[in-house]
């Protein structure tokens, strides 16, 4: 038992576990926030008029805030496990980060405002708002995972300053933009279950349309990804380094970048494949089900397309995170760019303690707010909703 | 090297979203907990005015929410964007109560607030009085967290620089949670924020008692608020007065520079209640002094002296100096010696390593730094010091003022006057705007005072910020300057809207509009137009 405590409380257990921690996260952000950014995206079209509009924007109402902590834990989270990364990723990144926090800054605002006052014109403005916050950083959020998968010009100096070399322009190449895609039509996908799953008549009827041209898009971009990962995209290789248990010190190993290097895991390591298969198999059952009419189970089969999606993305990067392209011996990896070993066990011990509570009274929150939102419920509750 | 003008763009677009963001926060704190209170109430009594209370400033509670949590974003990845080399330098510690905080915290406050808002035909009267204090609680604990955050950058405890990482590792989790700074800026931060909740309410009923409407909905908000406002302020002063004393024994400059003290007077020392400091002269022109009172807040001794800034320059010198043979021994290590004699000389001195990195500004290589250089750089450990000794005094001067109102309110409201008393009632709303102003002069006083730093003693401010181009932080300056005022303005002309429509905006049919005329004298005896 002791030797268990030890192995798992070990430098080098705790930065896999955290590595696995910061994937859970994302995977919660996109399984949660992810419908609430799928359903924004949809808001404008799915809605005809403005009550359909207020059916569409009371289903995710009452739950999109405590969803969108997600993200913000998600932030914290790699500030405190990962503080490198926090820190080159987001200055490099800067522009398109800046931009997703203007577009997020809509959402709040957007969900609170909205109805509160009854001009049209105000209210128009409100859903285009609403659907910024919801696409652009849908958009991002890929567009930054490409870039991750295909390396970032980035290096240290003797101090660890980070240099960002790269412009907001340099993101936006095909690869990165096909990832954006990708990311993009899985959460509308995602949104588009949900609001078949607690809407009904003509809306129901129209996202479930949108289902099936999400998942096909979505197949197709992520299909596409694949084969252009496998292929084309330069893998990156641990040549040496100081071991899993040395200090985090990103300028102590060699990497190589090498063409076969993606192949050459699968290979090695066959079950990774799950991951890709989970996101085929995910979009492909929540097509069927959205299509046979049962989107509750629709909508577990999209969550699984989207963890399997983003475990793709880690499976292919492991042990690295952030690749360097321009200097790849800078680049960031599970074992040199977490935080010490005190920090990983005290963040370790709080998030056992608390993630449990958070998903027991999500849960329960969920349940209490569960069932379809229709326009006779908007129009009795006029001042009350969204 | 870094710029002049990017760091001082960093510097400007944190401190104005920052500042943004706590237009908002006090409210969220001080009003969770009054409509905890309020709703308290409705089910001790089963009384439906209270119910209506909870929803009516529940809905102002919620416009000021949206633009919290709007602002709030921004500042849990500014670090990363803008601040990326402290968050490198710092993040090992640092990052951690802000991970805790969105865990802990965040995440409560955010999951029920929707179900306040929506829940009330789904629970029971108890359930969601529940999660009405769960809102609370959430929002209380964010702050706590965030102040531990906060009150590390203050006062850095529990942690050492690694050579081997290039950054400050934590030793001690216990001493950041326990760390004395944070507890009292946390006990002192949410007073004020109480303040506000209480201060916005009471100026908003004073005025609908003016306008003579919604009398008993006004009546019993104004009492609620008040009885609220005068614990609430009387905690603010009081511990305020106690973050006086730990800046005393932690964060002398702030204070010498807060009080003008630019020479060391025999204990206790004496309280300059007004004058004029110059910078260039290190001395304050016309001033007023009250004998031996600043001695006895600074240090609750009449034994222990108060340092003034003179002297502490010249520590600062030699802390300097010391930090630079730590900085020596880093170079040493960098350069492959790599023995424990090394390491020992660094950490000898390694308190003092930040003290050797105010130096990069004049010398980038630290070690040649010249006479003149080392004496410049001991001199740049002092703030401005007229920005805060004015601030600080309109701080506390605008709190005296709150302290009177809250006062009289409960004088008045004892013996059933307050509603008649329309001289009270103007000046209850003519102080609307002064929790504000007190907060943000506050948090102007702690975040200017630590200058040159961004971790008192560790990290200089001009270290810390990201390698990126003027043109990157002026696009997102300008950027948020434009977003947030017109998302303000957006904010108070929908708080003023819904301010004047009063609890006639819940469309229950009870208040004033809603009948063609004021309220009715009960609100059960209403009927739907």
């Amino acid at each position: 038992m002791a030797d268990f405590f030890a192995f798992l409380l070990s430098y080098e257990t705790l930065r896999v576990i955290w590595w696995l921690f910061i994937g859970i996260l994302l995977i919660g952000f996109a399984i949660t926030d992810g419908f609430d950014l799928g359903v924004g995206t949809l808001l404008p079209f799915l809605g005809r008029n403005d009550e359909e509009r207020r059916v569409i924007i009371n289903v995710v109402g009452p739950t999109w805030e405590g969803n969108q902590v997600w993200f913000i834990l998600g932030g914290g989270a790699v500030f405190a496990a990962w503080p490198p990364v926090y820190a080159t990723a987001f200055s490099g990144f800067f522009i398109a980060l800046i931009l997703t926090l203007f577009a997020m800054i809509l959402r709040p605002v957007g969900f609170d405002y909205r109805s509160k006052l009854p001009n049209p014109s105000w209210r128009k403005f409100w859903d285009w708002g609403l659907f910024v916050g919801g696409a652009v950083p849908a958009l991002v959020f890929g567009v930054a995972f490409g870039n991750l998968l295909l390396g970032v010009p980035f290096h240290f100096d003797a101090d660890l300053r980070a240099y960002y070399t790269g412009g907001f322009l340099g993101l936006l190449n095909p690869f990165g933009l096909l990832a954006g895609i990708v990311s993009l039509s899985m959460l509308v996908m995602h949104g588009a279950v949900y609001l078949q799953l607690r809407t009904e008549g003509e809306i129901q009827q129209r996202a479930r349309w949108t289902v099936t041209l999400a998942t096909l898009l979505f197949l197709v971009a992520f299909a596409l990804a694949g084969v252009w990962m496998l292929f084309w995209v330069d893998g990156y290789r641990l040549e040496s380094f100081a071991g899993t248990a040395a200090p985090s010190n990103p300028l102590a190993k060699t990497v190589v970048r090498d063409n076969g290097a993606l192949l050459a895991r699968y290979a090695q390591y066959p079950w990774m494949l799950v991951a890709p298969c989970m996101g085929f198999g995910g979009a492909i059952l929540a097509w069927l089900s959205s299509l046979s009419r049962r989107p509750g189970f629709g909508f577990i089969a999209s969550s699984l397309a989207l963890a399997g999606v983003i475990l793709t993305a880690g499976f292919s990067l492991f042990p690295f995170i952030m690749p360097s392209s321009s200097d790849p011996n800078s680049s960031l990896t599970v074992w040199d760019a977490t935080s010490s070993h005190l920090t990983l066990k005290w963040m370790f011990g709080v998030t056992l303690v608390f993630l449990p509570i958070v998903l027991a009274y999500t849960t329960w929150v969920f349940g209490k707010l569960r069932g379809t939102v229709t326009v006779a419920q908007v129009r009795a509750a006029d001042k009350v909703m969204y | 090297m870094i710029s002049e003008t990017l760091i001082e763009l960093s510097r400007l677009q944190f401190a104005l979203t920052a500042m943004y963001h706590f237009l908002f926060v006090p409210l969220t704190l001080g009003l969770s907990f009054l409509l905890a209170i309020m709703e308290s109430v409705y089910v001790m009594t089963g009384k439906t005015v209270y119910q209506d209370m909870v929803r009516f400033w529940g809905k102002l509670f919620g416009i000021n929410f949206a633009l919290g949590v709007a602002t709030g974003i921004t500042m849990e990845f500014q670090f990363g964007t803008n601040w990326a080399y402290y968050s490198h330098y710092v993040g090992d510690i640092f990052g951690t109560p802000l991970a805790i905080e969105g865990l802990m915290a965040f995440f409560l406050e955010s999951t029920f607030i929707g179900l306040f808002f929506f829940g009330w035909d789904r629970l029971s009267k108890v359930q969601h009085l529940v999660v009405t204090w769960l809102v609370a609680l959430g929002s209380n604990l964010s702050a706590l967290w965030i102040l531990i955050a906060n009150g590390w950058m203050q006062n850095p405890v529990g942690t050492v620089f690694n050579p081997e990482t290039m950054r400050m590792e934590m030793t001690s989790f216990g001493e950041l949670l326990f760390n004395p700074v944070a507890q009292v800026k946390f006990v002192h931060t949410v007073s004020a924020g109480y303040v506000t909740g209480a201060v916005f309410v009471l100026a908003i009923s004073a005025w609908y008692l003016l306008k003579g409407r919604d009398l008993s909905f006004a009546r019993r908000s104004f009492a609620i608020a008040t009885a609220f406002g005068l614990a609430s302020t009387l905690s603010v002063i009081t511990l305020g007065d106690e973050s006086g004393y730990e800046l005393g024994d932690v964060q002398k400059v702030k204070l010498a520079a807060i009080e003008a003290m630019w020479e060391t007077e025999p204990a206790p020392a004496s309280f300059t209640l007004f004058g004029f400091p110059d910078d260039e002269t290190m001395t304050t022109e016309r001033q007023l002094r009250i004998p031996y009172l600043l001695g006895l807040i600074a240090t609750r001794s009449i034994d222990t002296p108060v340092v003034g800034l003179k002297e502490l320059i010249i520590r600062n010198e030699a802390r300097v100096r010391r930090g630079m043979k730590s900085y020596a021994a880093l170079e040493q290590w960098r350069a492959g010696a790599r023995d424990d004699a090394t390491r020992a000389q660094l950490l000898e001195a390694h308190d003092d390593l930040g003290y050797a990195l105010l130096l990069k500004r004049y010398a980038p290589r630290v070690l040649d730094a010249s006479e003149e250089q080392i004496k410049q750089a001991a001199r740049d450990t002092i703030p401005k010091v007229a920005p805060l000794f004015w601030s600080f005094r309109l701080m506390v001067g605008f709190g005296m003022w709150m302290l009177l109102l809250f006062a009289l309110s409960f004088y008045y409201c004892a013996r059933r006057q307050a509603g008649h008393k329309r001289w009270l009632l103007w000046a209850a709303v003519c102080s609307l705007p002064l929790p504000w102003l007190s907060s943000e002069l506050g948090w102007f006083v702690a975040e200017y005072g630590r200058q040159p730093w961004t971790v008192s003693g560790m990290l200089p401010t001009r270290l810390s910020t990201s390698t990126l181009s003027v043109g990157q932080v002026t696009f997102s300056l300008s950027g948020f300057v434009l977003f947030y005022s017109a998302l303000l303005i957006v904010e108070l002309f929908l708080m003023i809207k819904y301010a004047r429509l009063g609890p006639s905006s819940l469309g229950t049919g009870r208040y004033h509009f809603e009948n063609g005329g004021p309220a009715p004298a009960t609100p059960h005896a209403a009927t739907l137009p």
